[in-house]
Parts: structure tokens; sequence; C-alpha cells
């Protein structure tokens, strides 16, 4: 590519010339789209092209052995539908919880490292990040020895008691975390977390904090600075981290395989057994689908509702 | 709080008393000793760094002073966040709120006292500002005038004891800045309030302010109103940062009248005892000033014409710049040095050019005497001069 941009030079003085004849080279007409050429193709080769396969998978029928047809076989989406919707609220629910905890632990940490970290803030910063230089895998499977049954997490809150009120409210099971729905909502919050604080503290960040002392002297006290100023302009980074957060952990399915039981099945967990174990590809695929467009319906109100394209 | 004499009054006297303020090692404002009279337009007039923003927030609470209180109204405040201070704020960058239009911008403080039905005094208020029609704007669609009236607007509506102004018109051009100093010092006469305003400006200090702290390394240097201050400097850093001065390092050879005599590079100058900040003895040095405007250019020919009495030096003539309403000379004294000296143009003598013998002369009334013991140039460093070019051109 470099051999074939290297004439590019002489015709430069052409243009300084200012020749009555005001015409763009071609070539420099075209940089935008060979600057854009290499993500459209990777796009295309990795995205488009397999959702296309997907999707054709998806209406297919037959087995693994006889092959798999097109048969335009729309009703596999309503089959998948009405047999996993329990795991599509699942997936959901647990998706929001962890992205409700994620928001409430994430934005004091965020504001901390924006506003009062001082010389400390890259540090906090690099311990925000060095979660990610280790495998995600990995990372669960820690957790599952953090909250194994004889450990000192399950100890503490036993001796505590309060795993019999967590119990009583049904997000844990008798006197263990581990293959409940506390330890999977735990999982994905502990995951996600660093995607929630670092678009918030960039939004924080940006705040000029000549607007906290503005609003302090006219008569503001710190709660309602906080309310009236700070938070309404960190919408941007609330929005950014929330999606970021409840995406991903929508369609996770490690924490519920790793920390979970049959009962906290997610539908990434029933994608992947429907591909990899009980070979549908077909309820599979629509699977994939159904849950793309739900997370793309939500999206959509959610950032309409936040009106975040009013903000700065 | 004593009622004043002003009708309308509703600000309070702000009294610093012994305030200060360190960083560290770094003394930012020297224990002060500060009165601002209720419905006063006082100026804090310095370089950067001088103290005079550290001043003004210690008095808007956003700086918690090292020592010493803060009084509004006759009420120490010293211990009071700035959400409980009546004192308002107009900051540098103005600090609006983006997220808010401009019409909750100016209601923001009305509000968060809880006052219900804003809608009538922030329509008053913006009218006074001008501002009517621009009420449902962001902040980033109005001009730095507008930006700057909206801040004004949102910290007066308060009705505070005393308005801050944090160099409140640096962000704007020149001529811009003009028109905002005298519309700041039309609604500072029509609501009656104190305004405590901070600024680098000497000439802005000057137009605006009834009176002027000068301040330098974190102290009051000299404190009065504007004509004052300019005619009679007690430092050189008040003499060379109000204007311009021409100090000349003089010896007294003659003390104890109405009039001290003393001699500089060969040409006797006469001074008005009263008009000489520090004591002098025949035998010591003092500083001998005068204003570059105050003196008048002979050439060497008419020496003869110069009245009697006035203080005379020859020198020549080494720049000449023509600014308009005035000519600005470079004169060279042989034995002194460098003097400037503007010439109204009023009937321009075509033999002033550079190159050319002349005489200079003054009343001795103009001459005003410093503490030798002082830098020359202290106060030269800054763009006081310049500023005041700007305004002659």
């Amino acid at each position: 590519m470099s051999t074939t941009e290297a004439p590019a030079p002489p015709e430069a003085p052409t243009e300084d010339a200012a020749l009555p004849i005001r015409k763009t080279p071609t070539r420099k007409r075209l940089v935008p789209y060979w600057l854009l050429l290499p993500g459209i193709l990777w796009l295309v080769v990795f995205f488009a092209a397999p959702l296309v396969y997907q999707a054709s998978t998806s209406l297919q029928t037959g087995s693994l052995e006889e092959g798999f047809k097109l048969t335009w076989h729309f009703a596999t989406y309503w089959d998948a539908l009405a047999e996993y919707w329990p795991q599509f609220v699942r997936s959901v629910g647990y998706a929001a919880i962890a992205t409700v905890l994620c928001l409430l632990l994430g934005y004091p940490l965020a504001y901390l490292i924006a506003f009062k970290a001082g010389r400390w803030r890259n540090l906090v910063m690099i311990l925000v990040i060095a979660p990610f230089f280790t495998s995600f895998l990995i990372r669960t499977l820690a957790w599952k020895t953090i909250l194994a049954d004889g450990g000192p997490v399950v100890g503490a809150l036993n001796a505590l008691h309060i795993l019999d009120v967590t119990s009583a409210l049904g997000i844990t099971e008798g006197h263990r975390v581990l293959a409940t729905p506390l330890a999977v909502v735990c999982g994905l919050t502990y995951n996600f977390l660093p995607f929630m604080v670092l678009p918030l503290y960039t939004s924080l960040e940006r705040i000029d904090p000549r607007l906290h002392e503005a609003a302090g002297d006219l008569y503001a006290r710190p709660a309602t600075t906080f309310r009236r100023v700070t938070f309404p302009l960190s919408m941007p980074g609330v929005v950014a981290g929330t999606l970021l957060t409840f995406i991903p952990a929508a369609g996770d399915y490690i924490n519920a395989e790793l920390l979970g039981s049959t009962d906290q099945k997610m539908i990434g967990n029933v994608i992947q057994s429907q591909f990899l174990r009980v070979l549908d590809y077909p309820t599979a695929a629509a699977l994939s689908f159904i849950l793309m467009a739900a997370i793309l319906a939500m999206v959509t109100i959610y950032i309409r509702k936040s009106g975040t394209e009013d903000l700065v | 709080m004593t009622t004043t004499s002003t009708p309308q009054s509703s600000g309070g006297d702000v009294r610093l008393h012994r305030i200060s303020k360190t960083y560290g090692s770094f003394t930012a404002v020297h224990p002060l000793d500060l009165t601002i009279p209720a419905g006063s337009f006082f100026a804090l007039l310095g370089a950067s760094g001088c103290g005079k923003t550290t001043t003004l927030r210690m008095i808007a609470g956003l700086e918690e002073p090292t020592t010493g209180t803060v009084e509004l109204a006759g009420r120490d405040v010293t211990a009071l966040p700035p959400y409980k201070r009546q004192v308002n704020t107009v900051f540098q960058n103005y600090a609006l709120f983006p997220h808010l239009d401009i019409y909750e911008n100016v209601a923001f403080g009305l509000r968060r006292r809880g006052i219900k039905s804003v809608k009538k005094q922030v329509e008053e208020m913006l009218d006074l500002v001008q501002l009517g029609p621009m009420a449902r704007r962001k902040p980033q669609q109005l001009s730095g005038g507008q930006q700057q009236r909206v801040a004004v607007a949102r910290a007066l509506i308060n009705h505070p004891e005393v308005l801050l102004l944090d160099e409140p018109l640096g962000a704007l051009d020149l001529k811009l800045r003009r028109q905002m100093q005298l519309e700041l010092k039309r609604i500072q006469t029509e609501v009656g309030i104190t305004f405590v305003h901070v600024t680098h400006d000497q000439e802005e200090a000057m137009t605006m302010a009834d009176t002027v702290a000068v301040m330098n390394g974190g102290r009051v240097e000299q404190l009065g109103a504007p004509a004052e201050l300019y005619e009679n400097p007690a430092t050189t850093f008040v003499a060379n940062f109000l204007g311009t001065s021409n100090l000349i390092e003089a010896e007294v050879t003659e003390a104890g009248g109405t009039e001290l005599v003393l001699t500089a590079g060969g040409a006797t100058l006469r001074l008005p005892t009263r008009r000489c900040s520090t004591p002098a003895r025949k035998g010591e040095k003092v500083l001998a000033g005068f204003r570059p405007e105050k003196v008048v250019l002979a050439h060497a020919d008419d020496a003869a014409a110069i009245p009697e009495g006035h203080n005379r030096m020859a020198g020549r003539v080494k720049i000449a710049s023509f600014i308009g309403v005035s000519t600005q000379y470079v004169v060279d004294v042989p034995g002194v040095g460098e003097l400037s000296v503007y010439e109204q143009n009023i009937g321009r003598d075509g033999r002033l050019v550079p190159g050319a013998d002349i005489v200079l002369h003054w009343e001795p009334e103009h001459t005003f005497g410093l503490d030798a013991d002082q830098s020359l140039l202290a106060g030269t460093v800054g763009d006081a001069g310049a500023d005041l070019d700007e305004e002659a051109a």
C-alpha cells in the first residue's frame, strides 16, 4: 500500500498553484474510503457474513446426521421462546441487578478517582484495570474458591447470620453461596465493574471543578450540588457504563456456568448447550437472534429515555 | 450592620481581620486587615500571584483562611461554608452550568433557597442584563460577553450582601471589556450592592472602583481612591503598576522647609515636602517621581521661555512615537537615564525628532518623593504600562 501511495507528493504543488479548474484530486477524495476499508473488510468477514449465516441456520431444519436444509422454518423462533423464556427473563434480571450494583459500587469509586484521589489517581486507575491482566475465566474460577462452602467468606456470613436473611429472601439456599443467584450476580458485578468505572470516570473527570464551587456559592449544599450539577453532567458516563455492563452481562454464561447451578442458567448457557451439546443449531441460532433483538430494543428505549443527546 | 447613607443599599460591610493564607511554606496572603464599606465598589488590584484571588475566595468561603476572621455585615462568617454565606461570586470563566439553560442558570440560587415562584425575578434580572430573549438558550450558544452577563445575573438575583467578581472581564476582548466595565458600574449603582472586584488591569480598577487596594506579594501596598493612588503613590510598585512613572534617584541638598531641594544628574529639582512619603534629611537619597504626561518638552533653543520655578532637565530625544491623541517620547538625560514624556498633540513642534536637544520641565507640585530603599523597577514587569497605551490608542 505504501508503495502505491508514494507518488502522491508531486501532485501537491499543482493544487497549491490554484488552477482555474477547482478539481479535488480523485486520490484525495478516496482517502477516507481507503482508511475505512480495513475496518469494513473486518466487519464483513467477521460480523456481517456470520450474521447472515446464523440467520440462515436459524431457519433450517434437520439434524446433524441428516444434514440441515433451509426450509424457512420460522416456528423455531416461537418454540425457542416458548421453551426458554424463563432463562431470558433471568438473564435480563441478573444483568439488570448486576448493572445497578456496578453503578452503586462504581460511581463512588469513579468520583473518588476523579475528584479526590490527587496524586494517587493513576495508581487507583491501574488497580481498576489490573484484573484485565488475567483471564476472565481464571478470575471467575477464583471466585469459586472465594465463595466455596467451607471458605472464610461463607463462614463469616454464616456467623453473622447474613445467609439466614438472604436465604429467606430467596437469593441463597441454606448455608451456602455457590450455586445460588447471589453468587452469579456477584460474579457478574465483579467481572463488569471496570466497564462501569472507566466511562464514569471519564465523564466525571471532564466536569470543571469550578462548577461545584459555583453551585456551593449559589446556596447548594454538597448533596444538592451532586444531584443538580455533578450527576446530570455525568449522565453520558452513566449511560455508557450501564450499556457496557448490561449488554455483555445479559449474554454472559461463564458466571452462571461456574458459580451457579441448573437453577441459575442464563440464556447464554442455553445457547451454548444447544450449540455444543444438543447440537440443535437452528434453535441456538434463533435464541441468539432473539437475545440480540431484545437487547437492541431495550438499549434503544433506554437511550431515548435518558435523553443523552441533550447533554454536552 | 451600620446603616449607610446610600438609599437603596442592601449591602453590608466586609471586614477582614488579620486574615492570612499559607500553602505549605508559601504564604499567599500575609495577615491582612481590610474594611470594605457597604455599597462601595472595591477593587483588589495586582499582578497574578499577588494574593488578590485568594483573598476574594476567602470572603466567598471557597478557601479557608489560615488565620484571621471574615465578617459580613457585622457577623463572623469565617466558619460558614459558601452555601451559608450571603455572598455570590462571578467566576473568572463564568462557570455557568452547561446542562441548564440561561433561565435555569439564573434561577439556580433562588431555587436552592426554596423560592417557588422565580419567574418574575428571573425575567426582571434577564432584562437588567439585556438577555431576555436568550432565556432558553444553553450557555455554550452565547457569546463571551453574553455569558459574562449571565454570570452577573445569576449572582445578583440572590441580592447578596456582597458580590465578588474574580477577573470577570479577563476573557473578553478590549472593546467589549470597556463596554462591560461601564455596564457593571451602571448595575452596581442601580442595585447598590457592595462589589469586590479582583483584577490585574489597573485601568479597569481605576475606571470602576471607588476604592482600590493595590496588592503585591500577598500584602496590600496602598489603598485609596483611584486618583489618590495615581497622584500620590506610596511605593515604587504602585507608582509603576498604576500607569507609568519616571523615577529618579536624587540626593537631598536642602530640607526643612515646605520644599525639598534635590540634585539628580546635575539638575536641581524641587519637591513639596508634603508630597514626599518618606522623611528626608539633608544628604540622604530619595526617589523623585513624576508622571510622563505632566512633563512639557521644549526645544533647547526655547529654553529661555520656560517658566521660572519649574523643574528642568536637559536631554536628547531618543524615540518619538505618534499614538494619535498623544506623542510618546523617550528622552535620554545624561547622568539620569531614559525618561518617558507624553505630549498632547496640540501644535506639535516639528523640531522634536529623535536626536534633537531638548529641555523637559514640569511644575514642582507634580513631583512626588519615595523611599530610596526600594527597587526602581517594582511593578513594571507586568503589563500595566501596556494597558495605558492601549487606552491612548
